[in-house]
């Protein structure tokens, strides 16, 4: 499957301890983050990471997984995505 | 590579809020190999040969959909058309073969099955008479077996005697299925110019130019498109409207070409085609009708609507020609009157009429679809207006095709539940002055002089 990297989106009400938690998960399934941004506006919290997982412990989908219920707790939208979806659509 | 935050938050709005999709990920199987003497023992190895082909379908589409964030919303098959398979068998029918079809789509977890078809345009084989002849059985007693007939080519014409008899198994059909609203008849379309590799029901089939396991790619974005055109100023010129709706359609190409490709790889499966087509579905926000109120039709069917549909469908082509290395199936707009809430509000609303859509399918890809007719419109009647769209794909060099339900029982006006995919429509007027002496002369007509192409 080639590429290794993957992209990281947390979308939602900003509270404390969202990218403690979200860095948290990634490190216990070993991906490496290569970029992080984080913005709020207001109350709207977002963040991007770039995330390589060529030292990934267990599975894609474990971890995609692990993100997800932990964006649940906080209350916010956490997604993990392959990163070419991004570099198909957005670029010639 | 750097990517910018606008364009990942871009992405997930596409999905999330504006129903970006991949609408179907369709295996195309061959089954020249099943052919045999013994209709059962054919028909046994159509159901050994699509399960196998087919096996990991479902779980890799899930898997690609999850590990890229575009959801695949339909897994389908097609298939080999069935005429040509039974050939083999001096069978009285071949609805055994739509039966085996229809079983392993249902173990498979696949939603339709597509290509109990035969292609007649220039003349009908035995075997091809016998397909027509069980249409009401095979595609009546099934749930998830789809069929077609191509009856009519720029290159042949337009085989008028099949069209005549399509008229009756239409209707029986229908009839067929009366307590489901006649929703036999919405897995049939007759057409013209037929593609081969078309990834989407009823009309799929896996044509004989093919590769032996083929993944073909639906995209569908019309919430995108539309949602794009609104954020632009209502004082935007047509021009500006056309190139914000190729950006989109490249932008939603190049995403069902990436997983298309991805699938198709995990299975072992050639990758096919990209089929363009905006395909709208019944829910909010996922409509072409709607597209075209925002680029300043009042309504669909309204005048304006065959100019800005050819607007659409236009830059949609232009945008996804770019997009991907493989274009094909059919690659246009779809109108499906039943699957676009839009649509289906304007048919209740009387702005959207029969003749509308026909004009309207000069310039879109597909064709009448999904249109619910009154269940009492004679055989005759529903053979012209099957040949009229006949002739607009004919003559045009274009593929154009008739997906008609008459609704037993139903007049215009009737809303009536075809169940599960097949959604609900609102039953259509339909004019009853028809054709019945050129419907009964038969033969073939000729075709355009513009085919002389060598």
């Amino acid at each position: 499957m080639g590429e290794r990297r993957a992209v990281v989106t947390v979308l939602g009400v900003d509270r404390i301890g969202i990218v403690a938690a979200i860095t948290a998960v990634l490190a216990r399934h070993g991906g490496n983050i290569e970029d992080i941004r984080m913005a709020t506006m207001g109350e709207l919290f977002t963040m991007i990471a770039l995330v390589n997982l060529e030292g990934l412990q267990g599975d894609f989908n474990s971890l995609q997984a692990a993100l997800a219920a932990s964006g649940s707790e906080l209350g916010v939208q956490a997604s993990l995505q392959r990163r070419e979806i991004f570099d198909a659509m957005h670029r010639i | 590579m750097t990517f910018a935050d606008a364009e990942i938050l871009e992405t997930i709005r596409m999905v999330t809020v504006e129903r970006l999709d991949i609408r179907t990920v369709t295996l195309g199987v061959n089954l020249l190999a099943c052919a045999h003497p013994d209709v059962g023992t054919a028909a046994e190895r159509v159901y050994t040969t699509v399960m196998r082909s087919a096996s990991g379908l479902v779980e890799t589409a899930s898997a690609v959909a999850a590990e890229y964030g575009i959801p695949i919303v339909n897994r389908r098959v097609s298939v080999t058309p069935i005429s040509w398979v039974a050939a083999a068998c001096d069978a009285a029918d071949p609805v055994p073969f739509g039966r085996a079809l229809d079983r392993a789509a249902i173990e498979l977890g696949i939603d339709f099955v597509g290509g109990y078809s035969a292609l007649v345009e220039k003349g009908t084989t035995r075997s091809d008479a016998r397909l027509i002849a069980s249409l009401p059985e095979a595609l009546g007693s099934t749930m998830r077996l789809c069929g077609c007939v191509n009856a009519a080519s720029s290159r042949a014409g337009i085989n008028m005697d099949v069209v005549r008899d399509l008229g009756h198994r239409i209707l029986e059909l229908a009839q067929a299925t009366a307590d489901r609203g006649g929703a036999g008849a919405a897995k049939f379309v007759v057409f013209a110019n037929a593609v081969e590799d078309n990834p989407f029901m009823a009309g799929a089939f896996h044509g004989a130019g093919e590769a032996d396991r083929t993944l073909h790619v639906g995209i569908s974005g019309p919430g995108a498109v539309r949602a794009a055109l609104a954020r632009l100023p209502a004082t935007a010129s047509l021009e500006r409207l056309a190139e914000e709706v190729k950006r989109i359609a490249f932008k939603v190409t190049r995403a069902g070409e990436l997983i298309g490709r991805e699938v198709a790889d995990r299975l072992g499966a050639t990758f096919g085609v990209v089929d363009l087509s905006l395909a709208p579905t019944p829910a909010v926000g996922d409509s072409v009708a709607a597209i075209l109120e925002e680029i300043g039709v009042d309504a669909a069917g309204a005048w304006g609507s065959t100019v800005a549909l050819a607007l659409l469908t236009d830059a949609v082509k232009k945008g996804g020609a770019m997009a991907s290395a493989s274009v094909g199936g059919l690659s246009g707009a779809f109108i499906p009157v039943s699957e676009d809430a839009a649509m289906d509000a304007a048919v209740a609303a009387g702005v959207l009429s029969l003749e509308k859509l026909e004009a309207m399918t000069a310039v879109c890809s597909v064709g009448l679809d999904m249109i619910a007719l009154p269940g009492d419109v004679p055989p005759d009647l529903i053979a012209a207006i099957i040949a009229d769209e006949l002739a607009i794909g004919v003559m045009n060099h274009k593929t154009t095709g008739a997906r008609l339900v008459p609704v037993p029982g139903a007049g215009p006006g009737d809303q009536v539940e075809f169940g599960g995919l097949l959604g609900r429509a609102t039953v259509m007027a339909v004019r009853r002055t028809g054709a019945p002496k050129l419907i009964a002369r038969g033969g073939r007509i000729p075709p355009p002089l513009s085919s002389l192409r060598n």
